[in-house]
């Protein structure tokens, strides 16, 4: 029985999203990404630590009856660039997706900068530049490293 | 140029830059035969914070190419005080002229004004962000005096917080320029222009004091520290001194430097400077109109072409 099997049958999702390989500790801000915070009433199960041939150790979630936004999946991709997202209807994974760094990510980060024209009442979205190690907003021109991306996360 | 709209200093290459100089040049050599160039044109001057000088550096500009400026006047009586959004005030301006001059306290206002006109527009100053006709009357000055290949160039003072540092330093990568800064430690390039730098492969040192390159330079470019940006004064006491330059400071320096400054000064640079060769700081200033109007001709005649 490999590890995958063991975890879905701990908590097998009828329909819903896996999303597996998160490196270790990015389970929290997955959440956070997702705005779940469990006052929704979602179907959510969260592994931290857990043991894995591909990764040391690596996070997974699982949340029912929720599909991820393209904007989500892209942040996905610069906070756990490994991470895979499974989409599961009746119990069966029926398809695996791989997440491609995008070029930019828009609406879903607030920029650090508390000066930047994005940070007052204007009607824009924020848009990060995606670098190869962290974003920069495409207004200000500030730099997110990938560690800060978490802190970010604007999950009004 | 190709550009609509003049946002940041990153956005122009060495082609783009050349050509507003060589404009620029030319106008300078025959003012009168400009004149009359854009009769009829209006230009928006769109200042959300003072600053005296741009704004009429821009006006003298617009006039001397025979068009007309318009002004939205001071932002304690207008309809921003009553909350309208930056991009909504911009979507009506838009409408009352051919180009716009933005001057806006916000980091990135310039950006996003962009996305909701279709006239050229021009950043005059966001914040801390960017300053592109500085860097371009900068770059104007400094061939003029020095050149802009196989030079040694220093940029002193608040580089932190000093828009006019973080345009004029990403300009300077598209030429063969040492660039050398120098600062207190708390006042650094702040990451985003470092990385554009580094990007860019631009030979690059930083220094916290002006004696270890003093020599080396052919321009030596002095901004204001402000007071204020320390939270102790004391802090700004001992660092101050390092800063300010006199006559006397100068004679480790090659007689041929070029000392600028984006004015206004207050006490880096001292009155017995202005009395030496090196002092182009004066000359710089009045560079902001010939080189405003060869920016303007082209953005305005780009527009009239369509
Ligand atoms: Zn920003």
């Amino acid at each position: 029985m490999s590890d995958t099997d063991r975890e879905l049958r701990v908590s097998k999702i009828r329909n819903g999203t896996v999303i597996d390989h998160l490196a270790a500790g990015q389970a929290l801000n997955v959440l956070a990404l997702l705005g779940i915070d469990g006052s929704g009433g979602e179907g959510v199960s969260v592994g931290m630590n857990v043991p894995s041939d591909k990764l040391a150790k690596k996070d997974i979630v699982k949340v029912e009856d929720r599909e991820l936004s393209q904007s989500e999946v892209d942040v996905l991709s610069v906070i756990s660039p490994e991470a895979t997202i499974n989409i599961v209807r009746e119990y069966e994974v029926i398809e695996k997706k791989r997440i491609e760094r995008p070029e930019y990510v828009e609406d879903v980060l607030s920029c650090p900068n508390r000066n930047c024209i994005t940070n007052a009442e204007e009607p824009i979205r924020t848009r990060f530049m995606v670098l190869d190690d962290g974003l920069r907003c495409d207004y200000c021109g500030e730099i997110v490293r990938e560690d800060e991306v978490p802190s970010r996360l604007d999950v009004s | 140029m190709r550009q609509d709209h003049l946002i940041s200093a990153t956005q122009l290459s060495r082609a783009d830059i050349e050509a507003v100089l060589d404009r620029a040049a030319e106008i300078d050599a025959d003012p009168s035969a400009w004149q009359g160039r854009h009769d009829g044109s209006i230009l928006g001057l769109c200042f959300f914070e003072p600053s005296t000088r741009t704004r009429m550096s821009f006006d003298t500009a617009m006039k001397r190419l025979g068009g007309r400026t318009i002004d939205m006047g001071a932002v304690e009586s207008s309809s921003v005080k009553k909350g309208e959004t930056l991009a909504d005030t911009m979507r009506v301006l838009e409408g009352y002229a051919d180009a716009l001059v933005l001057r806006h306290p916000s980091e990135g206002s310039a950006k996003m004004a962009t996305e909701f006109v279709d006239v050229p527009l021009v950043n005059a100053g966001d914040g801390a962000g960017q300053h592109p006709t500085q860097t371009l009357l900068d770059l104007y000055t400094m061939r003029q005096n020095a050149g802009l290949d196989d030079v040694t160039v220093g940029i002193m003072g608040d580089l932190k917080y000093g828009r006019t540092v973080h345009s004029l330093a990403s300009a300077l990568t598209n030429f063969d320029i040492r660039q050398h800064f120098i600062s207190p430690e708390s006042l650094r390039l702040p990451r985003s222009v470092r990385y554009d730098l580094h990007e860019s492969g631009a030979q690059v040192r930083e220094h916290t004091g002006l004696g270890e390159v003093l020599g080396e330079l052919d321009i030596l470019y002095v901004t204001r520290i402000q007071r204020e940006r320390f939270p102790d004064e004391n802090e700004y006491l001992k660092v101050a001194g390092e800063y300010q330059i006199s006559a006397e400071d100068l004679s480790a320096a090659k007689d041929s430097l070029t000392i600028m400054h984006p004015l206004p000064r207050v006490d880096e640079i001292a009155s017995d400077v202005d009395e030496t060769d090196h002092a182009k700081y004066f000359q710089q200033a009045h560079n902001g109109v010939p080189v405003r109007m060869a920016l303007l001709d082209m953005l305005l005649s780009e527009e009239e072409a369509q």
